[in-house]
């Protein structure tokens, strides 16, 4: 399978690790990356939110790229995912209005979970699997820009998605049931308001907990920033460590969870290293 | 006109035509409360989700521009994705934003604007965000110098900042985005 791929600026700036995760689960599941050259911003929250016009050109000029290279378009942050459907959305019902002539919309955008989460694709994780993620209860928390609005995402489970539910499984870790999947984190006031901020998170945290989860896992960088970033400010507690869903797979792919990777999260995320050396504690004793 | 009480008959009438042709159905809101039930910073607001529906179909756009709930919506669009009636508050969300900074109304919560000036001012000059050079601009037009210096220093001694700026090369094309191309035929 190849795919081009447009990673966004926050997997350029502070999600670096997400980005190399996406990079080697793909290689490792035979996926073949091709960044579309000289992407620009897609806006986020901050155009759409006070320019229209600016909210769309933005997205749609990564489109006109990517339709050159003619391939299917793999998209790792959720607000980039969000903006770039949107963009399409306004681009296939008039593109005289963003002075484009005609444009055929054969490039599907696609978030990273929704393709990790394909049948074939969780054939091959399961296939490939050295280490499995057994015992670790995890949380996966969606937020809201892979889902919402569905009239943009085309989403059809947007209240009750699977597709992280269904990654987990196949590394072996076990998905808790929880009841702030798809709560927003508020990511995009997270600088502005940081008191509403951690309202929210310290909110989706006590469900996360109540579910049993003793880690969360996402495919949204702002709220494995946001999530992770605002549970300092809480009062002392239990904290859960937010991994990206690459990051997971990647460790159960390999075998091996680097202290580099670890190291970079702003909450413990030592739960992961926990699993991994158990896992290779039974296996040791088995053999 | 500024007007404190709620009057359908004083209702800006260009508000209400410019809500239509963004296809955002307002009038069309029973009052269900879905919206607000779905909001995850409703608590914060000055009026409510529904309430900022019910306003705008009454045209009460003075009243709604001066409102901290459109600057601290998180454009999450659960409101939207619920209503059973298919408004698209989302939308009506961005046209508020759009309408105040156009008219200089003084923002009920700066910090958030600031924000967004800083956030597109360094897509203008990159053509991508540079987070680092973001976040200093905002603490200028902001000036709240002191907030979140902890987090900062985490994040930096982490290796999670990353300090080098990436211009792309079609920068001439995103300045002409933000220059209101496009926007020739807006009133």
């Amino acid at each position: 399978m190849k795919l081009s791929y447009y990673p966004g600026c926050s997997l350029k700036g502070t999600a670096l690790d997400y980005d190399e995760s996406v990079r080697k689960v793909c290689r490792l599941l035979g996926i073949e990356l091709v960044e579309i050259p000289d992407w620009n911003c897609c806006g986020a929250s901050s155009a759409h939110m006070t320019s229209h016009e600016a909210g769309i050109r933005l997205p749609l000029r990564n489109l006109l790229l990517a339709a050159e290279l003619g391939l299917d378009i793999l998209v790792p942050c959720a607000a980039c995912f969000q903006r770039l459907k949107a963009a399409e959305k306004s681009l296939t019902a008039d593109p005289q209005h963003w002075d484009i002539e005609t444009y055929r919309g054969n490039c599907k955008i696609i978030h990273i979970s929704a393709l990790l989460a394909t049948a074939d694709v969780l054939d091959e994780i399961r296939r490939q699997l050295r280490w499995e993620l057994s015992s670790l209860k995890i949380g996966c928390y969606y937020g809201c820009l892979s889902l919402r609005n569905p009239k943009i995402t085309d989403v059809v489970n947007f209240e009750q998605p699977e597709a992280l539910e269904s990654i987990v499984g196949a590394v072996g870790a076990e998905p808790v049931s929880w009841s702030h999947r798809t709560e927003c984190c508020s990511g995009s006031l997270t600088m502005t308001r940081p008191d509403i901020a951690a309202k929210l998170v310290g909110d989706i945290v006590d469900a996360a907990l109540r579910g049993g989860a003793e880690a969360l896992v996402t495919d949204c960088p702002m709220c494995q920033a946001n999530v992770e970033g605002r549970q300092l400010d809480l009062p002392d507690g239990p904290r859960l460590p937010v991994y990206f869903i690459t990051e997971l797979i990647a460790a159960a792919l390999t075998g091996a969870y680097p202290a580099k990777q670890k190291k970079l999260h702003l909450v413990d995320a030592g739960v992961l290293s926990a699993v991994m050396q158990d896992a290779h504690r039974s296996r040791e004793e088995t053999l | 006109m500024k007007t404190d009480v709620v009057n359908p008959e004083q209702g800006n009438r260009k508000f209400l035509n410019k809500l239509e042709e963004q296809g955002v159905d307002v009038q069309a809101c029973y009052q269900c409360g879905r919206c607000s039930a779905g909001c995850p910073v409703t608590e914060f607001f000055d009026v409510t989700t529904m309430e900022v529906v019910r306003l705008a179909a009454y045209g009460m756009e003075d009243m709604l521009l001066n409102t901290r709930a459109i600057w601290l919506c998180a454009a999450c669009e659960t409101c939207a994705t619920r209503c059973p009636n298919d408004i698209d508050i989302a939308v009506l969300m961005d046209v508020l934003r759009e309408l105040a900074l156009r008219k200089g109304v003084e923002p009920a919560e700066p910090r958030v604007p600031a924000f967004h000036r800083s956030f597109l001012g360094s897509i203008e000059h990159w053509g991508r965000v540079y987070e680092v050079g973001m976040i200093a601009a905002y603490k200028l037009r902001s000036r709240d110098y002191t907030g979140d210096m902890n987090l900062g220093v985490k994040m930096f001694t982490k290796g999670k900042l990353n300090l080098m700026p990436h211009s792309i090369r079609g920068k001439a094309e995103i300045r002409q985005i933000f220059s209101g191309k496009g926007k020739e035929y807006e009133r």
